[in-house]
């Protein structure tokens, strides 16, 4: 077996293409589920305020709900893709396991000292947390939507939430940390351009990342 | 179609921008009631494809989301939109067990007050003579004879403490008494095989049920609201309730009920809700 080019070895996939388009087509469609989502939290606020309208999609509660349950199929299918890439390829548990709070603290102080080392394609402990958290968050953002949405067929789900009001909140409290991880996840990209166009073109030149990504 | 205010709900989709549509449309949907005729009630996807509904719904948010796009032609955005919401309407139907009960609740549950809703303000709630009333019946039944309060409430009654959920997101339990609808269909000799029953209020309000839904045990033509006869506010003197749909799925004041095989739409259904608003 030939010996990879220093150029090419200069160049190493980071992000395979399977996981480029699922994370952009995600992107996509979260933006439009939270955007019409904040709509429908504005025509029966849970709490004392509203979203801004220019944060909102649909224009009237009839045609946010059109957006929400429009692009809830697009999300759902393109996590079932991901999620069956990821398990089928263990691009889950080369990259986010193991897991451990010591390593994740451990990782935070580095980071915060600037003196986290960085490989790129290999994700420190803190964003092993993130990443693995944010999956989690999704999962049961789409499990408590289901459970408002069909409260009555989807019983057993509305009951295993305590009820249809009580499935509205986590749906909600589900959404802020999904939102405060993209957050994070934009502030950090801002904070490190470099890890923005391997996220389209799947390549990085080794050792040019920052030290932190998200 | 000559007279569009004839039929359309005055509240045009482009009046009701706010984020407070049945509010605002309260507002502007109060002019002179049209007369309604089933031949008013034309098959939904007709008229769907006309409405510009969303054409509102690019708000600017969605605009600098999909600036670059093409996607700023509302006319395509809205189809997609429509036809994903006739997908759904599938897929509830689908979803939906003819045998699944709503949960019920007791008595202590229910809420109080119980909130008034429609699509104009409460003053606005329509007067009916309970004395004069006549439920008129129509389409594909065999007994097309209209019905008294007397004769209702000489039907077998049931009873059901429900949480009724609105699509705004809020919900409240309450307690209702009546007739179940598959009773009544049966007693009028309406076609089960047909897939709509269709509803059409004092209030110029209108609605519409798959046929699977009207047979559900729990759907009724709810006379009483806890043990007193349906207050004005809530719906007197007939009213739907349909325990496993949207608050909006759940027509006031009925004045005709009718079978159909062609999609009766609604007052709200054919501004943009979903038509089969399961839950």
């Amino acid at each position: 077996m030939r010996k990879p080019t220093p150029a090419a070895a200069r160049r190493a996939i980071v992000h395979p293409l399977a996981v480029r388009a699922t994370h952009w087509i995600n992107a996509f469609a979260m933006t439009c589920m939270v955007m019409s989502g904040w709509a429908i939290y504005n025509a029966s606020p849970l709490f004392g305020f509203h979203f801004p309208a220019w944060a909102t999609v649909g224009g009237w509660l009839g045609g946010s709900i059109a957006w929400h349950f429009a692009a809830m199929w697009l999300l759902c299918a393109n996590a079932l893709l991901y999620l069956g890439y990821g398990l089928a390829t263990r691009h889950f548990r080369r990259h986010f396991l193991p897991l451990s709070a010591r390593a994740a603290l451990r990782d935070a102080g580095l980071a915060l000292r600037l003196r986290l080392p960085h490989r790129p394609g290999a994700y420190n402990a803190v964003q092993r947390l993130m990443y693995v958290a944010v999956l989690l968050l999704g999962v049961l953002v789409v499990a408590s939507g289901l459970a408002i949405w069909k409260p009555v067929q989807l019983w057993w789900l509305a009951g295993l939430f305590g009820g249809f009001d009580t499935a509205r909140r986590v749906h909600f409290f589900a959404m802020a940390g999904i939102v405060g991880f993209v957050a994070v996840h934009l502030a950090l990209v801002v904070a490190v351009p470099s890890t923005l166009l391997p996220m389209f073109t799947g390549r990085a030149r080794r050792g040019h990342h920052g030290e932190a990504e998200a | 179609m000559s007279e569009p205010s004839g039929k359309t709900p005055a509240a045009r989709p482009d009046s009701i921008r706010t984020e407070d549509a049945p509010r605002a449309a309260g507002v502007i949907a109060t002019p002179a009631r049209p007369v309604l005729s089933a031949a008013d009630f034309r098959p939904q996807l007709a008229r769907l494809q006309r409405r510009m509904f969303l054409r509102s719904s690019l708000s600017l948010g969605a605009v600098s989301m999909l600036a670059g796009c093409t996607l700023q032609d509302g006319d395509t955005v809205d189809k997609v939109l429509w036809s994903m919401s006739r997908w759904n309407d599938r897929v509830q139907a689908w979803l939906f067990s003819g045998a699944r009960l709503a949960p019920t609740y007791a008595r202590s549950q229910i809420t109080q007050p119980f909130p008034f809703n429609a699509f104009y303000q409460e003053f606005d709630v329509p007067e009916v003579d309970g004395g004069d009333y006549r439920l008129e019946v129509s389409g594909l039944v065999a007994d097309k004879r209209s019905w008294s309060l007397a004769q209702l409430r000489a039907l077998p009654q049931a009873g059901q403490i429900t949480r009724h959920i609105c699509i705004e997101g809020w919900s409240a339990v309450g307690e209702w008494r009546g007739v179940p609808l598959r009773t009544f269909l049966q007693r009028i000799g309406a076609d089960t095989t047909a897939r709509y029953v269709g509803f059409k209020c004092a209030d110029r309000y209108y609605s519409s049920l798959d046929m699977a839904t009207a047979l559900h045990p729990q759907t009724m033509l709810a006379l009483d609201f806890g043990s007193e006869p349906l207050p004005p506010r809530y719906g007197y003197p007939l009213k739907l309730r349909v325990p496993t749909k949207l608050g909006f799925k759940n027509p006031k004041h009925i004045a005709a009920l009718f079978v159909t095989n062609e999609n009766p739409g609604g007052y709200w259904e054919d501004q943009g809700y979903n038509w089969f608003s399961g839950i």
